[in-house]
């Protein structure tokens, strides 16, 4: 506004006051100024007030005993760990809930975005139906749904409900089989690796020959034929040393398997839920957004419907696909803190129980922001690198 | 005579023939959209397989079995639970919803005092729909009273203190009124602020453009919850000792920073696609700064952008749940809240009462998102192709 009254008053343009630089250079001096004496303030009004309510300053607390206990626990930790052990135990708690929603909500997301795009009305409507009652509804809502409306209310361990492949579901959360490696397992693992080599291998004999030739090589079920079979030659070939811990009923508990608590259970299942709305929104606004066109030429080089798909379409729809997808990714990620509600001890709710014993909010503020912000720039680092791969090259 | 001439004129026009029986009516319909091919007829079973199974289900929970009104939980007990239904009965228990529904409108506004937020509920549906309405003259009038009267009268209305009206503190406050009047304010700051941070973004100065970028990106980058931490328990230490601010005002401020993040990002894009000429022809109009950003560049650039614009406010109604977090009761929190409550204490209560919000939210986004798509369609002036 400033600008204005100073053209009207002064219509000579010789004067200083309108020289653009001269003004940009006040401008941010005042900013400078403004933004310096508030954290000065700021900085001076915490010190004061740390010191009047008696609370440490620094990160010495991370060393001290954290005795609290920790319900899920990817590694080893107890009451007697130190709060920098507790804190790391949140934070892998979130890259495993994040990870695992990340697959899940993709998978979901693309079948229900591919459906929204069928030929097939009935099939049409209701992923409409899906995608536009989880995107209206906020995620926090779906958490409580799946933990207090559906799974508090299971049978208790005695009335489990039966599962295929031996496993349970109760209000205790869900019991499946725990795989359980013998002696000579090894050579499964290593089957499996040598398989997944030769499958690239022949990818890319095949991809030569199609160049330098024209013929075909039917590469996706030699890769299958040579992933699945070589495991299980291994595992015949080693007397079968894999073999299964079932999970037991007995008088009040489910024994053995393994279990995943229902925490767990509710926040995955509706973060993925609630994220694959959104994911099936992008997918199907990537697979619109390439043009008719494209599609109608791959149909006149006389390319059957599959191939079109798989060939034409969606490798240029991925490229629309995946920057969103990106920040889905990132948004599945963030949402994953809302475990605290539901008690799931993810990073934000260990720190926020750190901060609720130390008093020092300022650090453990800090060392959410921190890691949250790490989380995000290495999913984004790793989608940019899919990204640039996918993008168009141009000749 | 003409009969012998060789040339023949067709004087009236051919009928037009029915398209063939397989191209109309409800058997092509069906052919083209539901038994295609084979895998299609797959589909369409698997569909009215998942309708058969789901929707049945679901009608009759939610209307045949349920119980509307009750006066505790014995109505949506069975007998072995000690309620007079009958062993294997569900149902929702919207008794539940009945009985706490002034809760779940208001929290612990007081009774007596609760025309207040009744009066206001009415105040901003009178401001808003005209002003949804595009055919209603004095559109700046109308933004004026619901932007800045309202909020002024419904502060002094809600909170009370004076021409008499008892105090009611926020903490006391609830419910829908809490949802509703945090997501007003944080839209009603988090747009002028977003528009002022993408600005700064898209600065020539590189000490405010590097600001607003730390900003942007730190708050994008951390969950809401973090934001609302900082603002419950950092915001005090920040602040002098003894000067104290109100729980609902940080969380208001919290939310407010977070969706403006957002929006500046949604409108950087739309600063983005306005061609150059539209900044360089507003500069040799001899327009200033603020003159070439409100009259030229983002008239045009918001409303490319409504869309985005919608979509941050929808996400900030939902992300004002979150508020329940920091131990504040919005709609979800009020509804959490009386689970515990033993009089109604059955297996169905979180459910229904669950069922009730979502449907709550739903129905505001759900009208906020199709309100966006009518707004877009009427603004298209056909530069699209």
């Amino acid at each position: 506004m400033a600008s204005q009254e100073i053209l009207r008053e002064e219509p000579s343009r010789g004067s200083f006051i309108n020289d653009p630089r001269i003004r940009s250079l006040f401008f941010q001096t005042l900013v400078v100024i403004l933004l310096f004496s508030s954290i000065w303030w700021i900085v001076h009004n915490v010190i004061e007030n740390l010191q009047r309510l008696h609370i440490a300053s620094g990160f010495g607390f991370l060393r001290s005993r954290a005795g609290f206990d920790i319900s899920d626990t990817p590694i080893a930790y107890t009451s007697d760990s130190t709060y920098f052990r507790a804190l790391v135990v949140g934070l892998l708690n979130t890259i495993i809930v994040a990870a695992a929603g990340i697959v899940l909500a993709t998978i979901v997301g693309f079948a229900i975005g591919i459906g929204r795009l069928s030929q097939n009305w009935l099939i049409r409507k209701i992923c409409t139906v899906y995608v536009e009652i989880f995107r209206n509804i906020p995620p926090l809502l779906v958490i409580f749904f799946w933990y207090s409306g559906v799974l508090a209310v299971l049978p208790p361990p005695r009335e489990s409900i039966h599962l295929p492949f031996g496993s349970f579901l109760n209000q205790r959360g869900f019991y499946f089989p725990r795989a359980v490696w013998g002696d000579g397992s090894w050579l499964i693992g290593v089957a499996l690796l040598l398989a997944i080599a030769m499958a690239w291998f022949v990818a890319h004999r095949a991809r030569q020959r199609q160049k330098a030739t024209g013929q075909q090589f039917p590469v996706f079920w030699t890769s299958v034929t040579l992933i699945v079979g070589l495991p299980v030659l291994a595992y015949l070939l080693s007397g079968m040393p894999l073999t299964f811990d079932f999970p037991k009923q007995s008088t009040f508990n489910l024994t053995g398997g393994f279990w995943v608590k229902p925490e767990f259970l509710s926040l995955l299942l509706a973060l993925s839920f609630y994220t694959a709305a959104f994911i099936a929104e992008i997918v199907r606004a990537g697979i619109r957004g390439v043009n008719k066109g494209q599609s109608e030429a791959a149909a006149a080089l006389g390319l059957r419907s599959g191939p079109t798909l798989r060939l034409v379409v969606i490798p240029q729809a991925m490229r629309i696909v995946i920057p969103p997808l990106t920040s889905q990714y990132l948004n599945l990620t963030k949402n994953s803190s809302l475990a605290i509600a539901i008690g799931y001890p993810d990073l934000t709710a260990t720190a926020g129980t750190v901060l609720n014993q130390t008093g020092q909010a300022v650090e453990g503020v800090f060392i959410m922001m921190i890691a949250y912000l790490v989380l995000s720039l290495v999913t984004s680092f790793v989608m940019n690198i899919v990204n640039a791969r996918m993008a168009l090259v141009e000749r | 005579m003409q009969e012998h001439d060789m040339s023949w004129v067709r004087t009236e026009m051919a009928l037009a023939q029915p398209a063939p029986p397989t191209e109309r009516g409800a058997y092509a319909w069906v052919r083209k959209n539901l038994i295609g091919s084979v895998g299609d007829t797959v589909l369409t079973i698997l569909g009215i397989a998942i309708v058969l199974w789901i929707l049945p289900q679901v009608i009759s929970w939610a209307f045949l079995n349920a119980q509307w009104t009750g006066p505790d939980r014995t109505v949506c007990t069975t007998v072995t639970q000690g309620g007079i239904q009958p062993d294997g009965w569900t149902g929702a228990c919207w008794a539940f919803v009945n009985a706490k529904f002034g809760q779940f409108m208001f929290g612990t506004y007081p009774i007596e005092e609760r025309w207040r937020p009744i009066l206001v509920a009415i105040l901003f549906v009178a401001l808003l729909v005209p002003m949804l309405i595009p055919r209603v003259p004095r559109k700046g009038l109308n933004a004026v009273l619901l932007f800045v009267a309202l909020p002024i009268v419904a502060f002094f209305l809600l909170l009370g203190g004076v021409f008499g009206l008892p105090v009611v503190e926020t903490s006391r406050w609830g419910g829908l009124l809490v949802t509703l009047s945090l997501s007003f304010v944080g839209i009603a700051v988090s747009l002028p602020l977003g528009i002022v941070l993408a600005l700064g973004r898209r600065s020539k100065m590189p000490i405010i453009k590097w600001l607003c970028i730390v900003f942007i990106e730190t708050v994008r980058g951390i969950p809401l919850i973090t934001v609302l931490f900082f603002a419950s328990v950092m915001l005090p230490l920040f602040l002098p000792a003894g000067v104290t601010f109100d729980k609902y005002l940080r969380a208001l401020i919290g939310v407010s920073l977070f969706a403006a993040a957002y929006m500046a990002e949604v409108i950087r894009g739309g600063l983005q696609a306005i061609p150059k000429g539209q900044y360089e022809g507003a500069d040799s109009l001899g327009l200033g700064y603020w003159q070439k950003m409100s009259l030229i560049v983002l008239p045009q650039a918001l409303k490319l952008v409504i869309p985005g614009i919608v979509n941050t406010f929808i996400g900030m109604f939902k992300d004002t749940s979150l508020v329940l977090i920091i131990s504040m009761f919005d709609l979800l929190g009020v509804v959490k809240q009386n689970f515990a409550d033993a009089n109604w204490a059955t297996p169905q209560t979180a459910r229904s009462g669950l069922i009730f919000a979502a449907f709550v939210f739903w129905l505001f986004c759900f009208g906020m998102s199709r309100y966006s798509m009518y707004t877009e369609r009427r603004l298209d002036t056909g530069y699209k192709r």
